[in-house]
């Protein structure tokens, strides 16, 4: 058994620290305050391979592990969880699937460009009907020859206005359930293909979520990805994948909570000495602490069972879902260390917690995460 | 274009620590980097080789953990690294030291421009390029700020940053120019470059034999330098320095004044 990340994982690790450190957290709080997209940022990301970086290097990714990837996604959260959630979603949601599902013509087409850094993907499942419960898609494709018409709406949409390829589901045939759903790839400026309402949102204020509306949206059936019917499979199996990156990213959180608890309890004083000598907030970093690098463990057990070829659902669940409530335990507690200061805007902790928050609800709730776990576990997983 | 560039690791830090009792550095537990300057004079020879072709060659005269400076110099994109590492360079002062650099400049082949950091942040001499040009009988320029090459790409015109003012020289190639932070902006090593690295790594090692260095110009036989006495002097009262926009170091300045009850913002 070895604990220890390779000299690969290591050196990409300390590369996006570096980047994250110098390049986002200087403006991060700017483009927080504004709800502006980190478009330069992602560009110079995508530059470096961050966009598509566990696809393999002929297809225009990075070509690295799983586990490089979640030291990535933690590095830049750590700085900043709305270019967390914009590089995992491209990586998790958009480039997986279309590396696993589609054709090698689908693959130059629509993946080399995501991969490359030329153009971002999104993930369209979710709808107004449809949250936790995916398999209630209202979104329908007909088939019309050799077109599909795709009619419905997807809200909450990650990278939605950002980006050029979309993953989407919609149902084909209602009456075979979740065997009815089809996955199809769309792009930015097909015909009935536009956007609606930009979400305002109490914490990743930088990152985009909007909806997507299809009017009578035509698209080639070359367009469909996998089988017919396999959408919902193909959903839950790229959801798999999201939550190490969601899990990653609230991985990032919770560190740059405790980082900047441990700065300000060695430099607070009160009562004579640093706060950081009084037993309450020594127990509160403790526990911190613990909790985050029992979470790391999680996400990186996880990462290394999707690299080893193992099954990896039950413990994607149990990553996203212990890491996200480490990320609001962790970001509840850096305010209550920091007191005054961490409830206004002068520091960064305000915005850990509001930033933590949305790592126990999307890509699965804390709720899911449970059911996933519960399901595995009970029949022996 | 045959580009050379020479760097070195450092430990990384502003504030190493030095052992009281043998004047040295303490390096345990600090993690090492590739010396700022150096890794600016790197950027530089990738961007040369980018508008004129040729190859990037980087040499590094050090321990075998050296290697990893040497890798991550891969990772950013030079074409070719080697190891200038041998026990016979043990105790080398900077004469020896360039010396060795020197020799192994010579044994890369053909070569048109050697590039090289100012200094380094743990010696802080800012011998070994001029030194370095010295040994290889070129012309050198320090503290540049730009190197423009001529498209005939033999003149180079060099812009050096004194203390009072620029100096624009113009000089022809082979030349060695060392350069200053403010030069470029290093690009950050890709996921491809250090997967490509780490996958199929072929850092070479030359030893003192390899590069033809005579025994006695090398080492402590090598070295006139006596180093009499290292010291850490007196630390000074620990003060606070705010880096950053002139918005954002107000904001800061404002927010630890507050904290140290200096003033009340309103």
């Amino acid at each position: 058994m070895d604990f220890a990340l390779n000299k690969e994982q290591l050196m990409i690790q300390q590369m996006v620290r570096e980047f994250a450190q110098n390049e986002i957290e200087p403006i991060v709080a700017e483009y927080e305050a504004e709800g502006r997209f980190p478009e330069e940022i992602i560009k110079r990301l995508g530059e470096i391979g961050i966009l598509g970086m566990t696809v393999p290097k002929e297809l225009g990714g990075g070509g690295c592990d799983t586990v490089s990837y979640t030291c990535a996604i933690e590095e830049i959260s750590r700085a900043c969880a709305s270019t967390g959630i914009a590089v995992s979603v491209n990586n998790s949601l958009a480039c997986f699937p279309l590396l696993t599902f589609g054709t090698d013509e689908q693959k130059a087409e629509f993946l080399t460009p995501i991969a490359n850094g030329s153009s971002l993907g999104a993930f369209g499942l979710t709808e107004p009907s449809a949250g936790s419960d995916a398999a209630m898609q209202q979104t329908v494709a007909v088939r019309d020859g050799d077109d599909y018409v795709i009619n419905g709406i997807k809200h909450f949409i990650t990278n939605a206005t950002v980006a050029e390829v979309y993953i989407v589901f919609a149902m084909e045939d209602k009456s075979k359930g979740t065997r009815g759903i089809t996955t199809f790839i769309l792009k930015k400026g097909d015909p009935g293909f536009t956007f609606g309402t930009i979400e305002d949102k109490l914490g990743i204020r930088a990152s985009i979520q909007a909806e997507l509306v299809f009017e009578d949206c035509r698209i080639p059936a070359s367009r469909m990805l996998g089988q017919s019917g396999k959408g919902f499979k193909i959903a839950m199996m790229t959801l798999d994948v999201g939550r190490i990156g969601v899990a990653s990213q609230a991985l990032g959180i919770a560190q740059a909570s405790l980082d900047r608890s441990i700065q300000f309890a060695n430099e607070r004083e009160q009562f004579g000495k640093p706060i950081g000598r009084l037993g309450a907030i020594q127990e509160a970093v403790a526990n911190m602490a613990t909790d985050i690098e029992a979470a790391r463990m999680l996400v990186r057990y996880a990462a290394w069972c999707k690299d080893m070829g193992k099954p990896f659902s039950k413990e994607a669940a149990m990553a996203k879902l212990f890491a996200s409530e480490t990320a609001m335990a962790s970001a509840t507690k850096a305010i209550q260390i920091h007191g005054g200061y961490g409830y206004i805007k002068d520091y960064p902790v305000e915005r850990y917690f509001r930033d933590a928050k949305i790592t126990e609800i999307y890509e699965g709730t804390s709720e899911i995460q449970r059911l996933v776990i519960a399901l595995n576990v009970l029949s022996g997983k | 274009m045959n580009i050379v560039v020479l760097i070195k690791q450092v430990p990384d830090t502003t504030d190493v620590k030095i052992d009281p009792r043998t004047g040295t550095l303490i390096r345990e537990g600090v993690p090492s980097i590739i010396n700022p300057d150096d890794k600016h004079a790197l950027e530089e020879g990738l961007r040369i080789r980018e508008k004129f072709g040729g190859t990037v060659t980087v040499l590094s005269m050090g321990p075998p953990q050296a290697e990893d400076a040497l890798m991550e110099a891969r990772a950013m994109g030079a074409d070719t690294t080697v190891l200038v590492s041998d026990r016979a360079f043990a105790g080398s002062d900077t004469l020896a030291t360039s010396y060795a650099l020197a020799r192994s400049v010579l044994t890369t082949g053909e070569w048109d421009i050697v590039l090289g950091g100012r200094q380094a942040i743990d010696g802080d001499t800012a011998q070994i390029g001029p030194q370095t040009a010295e040994l290889l009988g070129v012309p050198q320029v320090t503290y540049c700020i730009e190197i423009e090459i001529a498209e005939d790409g033999r003149s180079v015109t060099a812009k050096r940053a004194l203390e009072d003012g620029y100096e624009v020289i113009e000089t022809k190639l082979p030349a060695l120019f060392t350069v200053i932070k403010d030069i470029n902006e290093p690009r950050y090593p890709s996921i491809r470059g250090i997967v490509n690295v780490c996958r199929d790594c072929d850092v070479q090692t030359w030893n003192a034999k390899d590069i033809g260095a005579s025994k006695k110009m090398i080492g402590l036989d090598g070295s006139p330098t006596q180093v009499a006495r290292t010291f850490a002097p007196e630390p000074k009262g620990e003060g606070l320095i705010l880096e950053g926009p002139p918005e954002q170091t107000t904001k800061e300045l404002v927010k630890h004044l507050r904290e140290k009850n200096v003033v009340r913002v309103r």
